[in-house]
């Protein structure tokens, strides 16, 4: 004879107290204001400037041109490779740090996150001076013929220099929440290590690593002053899209540049949406 | 003697062998090289190549148009966070989308369309121009970019704080007879007190070093819209390296301060926690 | 100060969370509001408080209504079941803050924090953070906060929900001193039937948004006004039967219910208190009732027994003094029989099961 349970009533309680209606209004309104001036307007600006001249006019600037159709094409190279290289190093960084203890693990934690902090500028520089002609592996690169800086291979380790921590910082407060224990199951069943990660580690970090990718890749795609640096914004060669961008405007190619800007707005709108739609997804299935 | 732990769970050699290669051929290695290269200067070279003035002016400059974007975003950020948070209105969900585009845009984007909007003939700069204020090609602007890039900082930190708060802490103050601007600042704004300042952190660290947006919206005019990053890459330009060295030493300083001080504003934040 | 509540009414949404509840706190009474979760307790507490807002109805003071009377104007304490202290101040601040957003001077704040600290046995901790205090010691933090302010009446959610056993007990029997010593009016919810009863002068048993029962500990406990409040109030046993003339039928047994005299029978239920049924090894007289032991937990104030009616099939729950089993000396297997000597009754009409 147990009393109706009542559940909902704590899910109708209400918020904190709050303030007056004009107040709330006010605030909302000035928040919106925000957002319309610093992000919404330019985003508008973006697309405008770049159709300014009519939609042929656009697709004639992105396609007509070698130049920032290699750009393009070098971007949509260059940024999968960084992606795929910081899924390898994001999981074994996570695997590393969350389910073994030894000693300089906090140290390592932290330096992880060392490229957020690092200027791009500074982070293209120290490639440079690894990897260019005078720099420190410059004179053994050049016997072999083999180029770095101001080629392909340098904008790959500048993009994922950058992008670094994405993956990692992603995965590794989701492995810490898990914990270890099905994987410590798994290994008592009798299962191997690639068994072990396939059916009980990555299906548990999917949305984790998803995520990650996501938030890389938009980085990746969009990476500027570390590119810069290594690139030596070669024409038809190394020029990313952002490069692009700068040497168009430079260039005063305005609609040009504003045409390959918009691009990048789209694949930057996408990400956003991409991170939208997983978070709501990733809700729905963990509240099942 | 403790015995030495077995490791149960496979894979630690291999996770550990790969960490450390990728991270010391991304991160050690190019540090040791940034790092002995600088000091190869001698401290008379080197001070002569980090301390001119040209160098201090953009210095001066980098911390200050960080330190008031950070500001300018600490402040819009609370509002947009406690807006996001507290009440309801329609389109709210986009509003909050909307926060992460600034990080998701590219910063060449970012400039590109900045310097564009307050020229005179820009979409704001036609009113604003007339009316005394230069928000392309000035310091104004850098401020302006640097505020747009890190927007998100504050908001995505003092969010989940501000959810987190139990609506009792409110009430207790409201019963004890507090009016809502006193609990606003004697109760509120204290608690999120930790999540603003790393806000305001990470939004200025952000600002030390950013290059991209900055670069076409400043004008990039020494001694009056030269930022630090901007100054490394033309001497790297000239050919400089040492010099450029030497300066990229004193952000990458400046950054690691700033890392220290986020970790240490985070330990220090966990202080009244349970 | 007395408080009067006229035909509370409050819904969330669907849910309606208090149905047209009326209630009298004579001034300096010390108030239980006793009830299982979602019987609407805490929602009449911040009623009273002004945290909630009642869709219809009045909430008097004194006489004077304060229905649509801010919190912060009504001058009460309320203590909140998590305590609800602000972790970034100090205790002394803590306690102060009532003060403070009064502009109270800084001598007397000074002074009355002391006093307080003094009353609730916490000098020398003001410095401290509520994160290095003990829950106990967090509660009096708590109470020390809401009595600062010298309110009209304290209101207490819950107090020692989340506290160990041990110090729930300590800090019950402080309360009572605490109010005895101050005789502000006092209200407190809980689920914990005996912290109402050990407590409070008055206890309002409510039950889904409904006042069940309202009266003294010893009223409440010894007239349980419905199946409901006899059923909360502790372990008891049910039987269900038929009441027809006068009399209530459980199997072969009678029970007296002079109260229902139609010759129409109807489902009625029965309801015996463990420590009002005893044991013994004769029959006593005619209700007598054979049965057998099954179990004997003697550990503990009183020695529960579980005994089987064979004839019958159901079985029964005894309290018995340590004393009287010792005398009995039971064993599980024993024959012995039974005396009810108290059964309450109720027709199954106003409770459905």
């Amino acid at each position: 004879m147990q009393p109706k349970p009542t559940t909902h009533q704590t899910a109708v309680r209400r918020g904190p107290p709050t303030e007056p209606l004009w107040v709330q209004r006010f605030l909302i309104g000035a928040a919106v204001l925000v957002l319309v001036v610093l992000i919404v307007v330019p985003v508008l600006n973006i697309f405008a400037y770049a159709l300014q001249d009519g939609v042929a006019a656009y697709f004639k600037h992105l396609t007509g041109d070698p130049d920032t159709w290699h750009a393009i094409k070098l971007t949509l190279f260059v940024a999968p490779i960084a992606v795929v290289l910081n899924v390898l190093f994001g999981i074994a960084a996570a695997w590393l740090l969350t389910r073994f203890s030894f000693p300089g693990r906090t140290l390592l934690t932290s330096l992880i996150d060392l490229p957020f902090a690092v200027s791009p500028v500074v982070a293209g520089l120290m490639l440079v001076l690894l990897f260019g002609a005078k720099g420190w592996f410059g004179p053994y690169l050049q016997a072999s013929n083999i180029k770095i800086i101001f080629a392909t291979p340098g904008l790959v380790l500048a993009t994922m220099f950058v992008t670094l921590p994405f993956v990692a910082r992603e995965l590794i407060p989701v492995m810490q929440a898990i914990g270890p224990d099905e994987e410590l199951a798994a290994i008592s069943l009798g299962a191997n290590g690639w068994q072990m990660f396939w059916r009980v580690t990555l299906p548990n970090i999917k949305w984790g690593l998803l995520y990650g990718i996501i938030l890389c890749n938009g980085r990746a795609m969009g990476e500027f002053g570390a590119v810069y640096v290594v690139s030596g914004h070669i024409a038809g060669q190394t020029d990313t899209m952002p490069l692009r961008v700068e040497k168009l405007f430079q260039d005063f190619n305005l609609p040009a540049s504003f045409a390959v800007a918009s691009l990048l707005t789209l694949l930057s709108l996408v990400t956003v949406a991409l991170k939208v739609i997983l978070e709501n997804w990733k809700d729905e299935n963990v509240s099942e | 003697m403790k015995p030495r732990q077995r490791r149960i769970l496979p894979g630690y050699s291999l996770t550990l062998g790969y960490t450390m290669a990728v991270m010391s051929l991304m991160l050690f290695l190019p540090l040791a090289a940034l790092i002995l290269r600088a000091t190869s200067l001698g401290p008379k070279e080197f001070i002569a190549a980090v301390w001119t003035e040209r160098a201090r002016a953009a210095y001066t400059l980098t911390i200050g148009t960080s330190f008031a974007a950070a500001i300018i975003d600490t402040i819009v950020g609370l509002l947009l966070a406690w807006v996001l948070v507290r009440y309801e209105f329609p389109g709210k969900r986009i509003c909050d989308s909307l926060i992460d585009l600034p990080f998701a845009l590219p910063t060449a984007v970012a400039g590109l369309v900045y310097s564009n909007l307050y020229v005179e003939k820009g979409w704001f700069g036609r009113y604003l121009v007339p009316l005394g204020f230069q928000g392309a090609y000035s310091q104004t602007a850098i401020v302006l970019v640097l505020a747009f890039i890190g927007l998100p900082f504050v908001v995505r930190t003092v969010q989940p704080v501000l959810e987190s708060l139990d609506a009792d802490i409110e009430e207790a103050a409201e019963s004890l007879g507090a009016t809502r601007w006193q609990t606003f600042w004697r109760v509120l704004i204290p608690s999120l007190q930790p999540a603003l300042i790393t806000g305001f952190a990470l939004t200025f660290a952000r600002g030390l070093g950013e290059y991209g947006s900055v670069v076409f919206v400043s004008g990039n005019m020494p001694f009056k819209t030269e930022i630090a990053a901007v100054l490394v890459v033309s001497r790297l330009e000239e050919f400089a390296y040492a010099e450029a060295t030497a300066i990229a030493l004193v952000l990458l300083a400046g950054s690691f301060v700033m890392l220290a001080a986020i970790n240490g504003l985070e330990w220090w934040s966990r202080r009244y926690a349970a | 100060m007395s408080i009067h509540i006229a035909n509370v009414t409050k819904r969330f949404g669907e849910f309606v969370a208090l149905d047209n509840v009326s209630l009298d706190v004579p001034s300096g009474d010390l108030l239980a509001l006793l009830g299982p979760s979602g019987s609407g307790k805490t929602t009449l507490l911040r009623i009273i408080a002004g945290l909630e807002h009642a869709d219809d109805g009045v909430v008097r003071y004194e006489g004077e209504d304060v229905t649509q009377k801010a919190p912060k104007d009504r001058e009460v304490g309320f203590v909140f079941q998590h305590y609800a202290l602000f972790r970034h101040m100090s205790v002394f601040e803590n306690v102060a803050f009532g003060l403070r957003v009064r502009n109270a001077p800084k001598a007397e704040v000074n002074a009355r924090v002391k006093e307080l600290l003094h009353l609730v046995r916490l000098e020398g901790l003001g410095s401290r953070y509520p994160a290095q205090l003990s829950g106990g010691q967090r509660q009096r933090v708590a109470l020390a906060r809401a009595l600062a302010v010298r309110p009209r009446m304290l209101l207490l959610d819950e107090p020692f929900g989340a506290l160990d056993a041990k110090v729930r007990q300590e800090l019950r029997q402080w309360l009572r001193q605490l109010h005895d010593e101050m005789h502000v009016t006092t209200v407190f919810v809980t689920h914990d039937q005996e912290e109402a009863f050990e407590v409070a002068d008055h206890v309002v048993v409510m039950r889904a948004g409904k006042i069940e029962q309202a009266g003294s500990p010893q009223d409440v406990f010894d007239h349980p006004a419905s199946p409901f409040v006899m059923d909360f109030l502790g372990q008891v046993n049910v039987f269900h039967g038929r009441l027809q003339a006068g009399q209530m039928h459980v199997g072969n047994i009678a029970v007296n219910y002079p109260e229902y005299t139609h010759a129409e029978s109807r489902d009625a239920t029965a309801y015996i208190r463990p420590h009002e049924v005893e044991l013994d090894r004769l029959p006593i007289d005619g209700t007598s009732l054979p049965v057998k032991v099954l179990h004997v937990n003697p550990a503990g104030a009183v020695t529960r027994v579980k005994v089987l009616s064979e004839a019958f099939g159901w079985s029964l729950n005894v309290e018995l003094r340590p004393e009287r089993y010792a005398e009995l000396a039971l064993r599980p297997g024993d024959n012995v029989f039974a005396v009810p000597k108290r059964v309450r009754v109720f027709m199954s009409d106003d409770y459905a099961i």
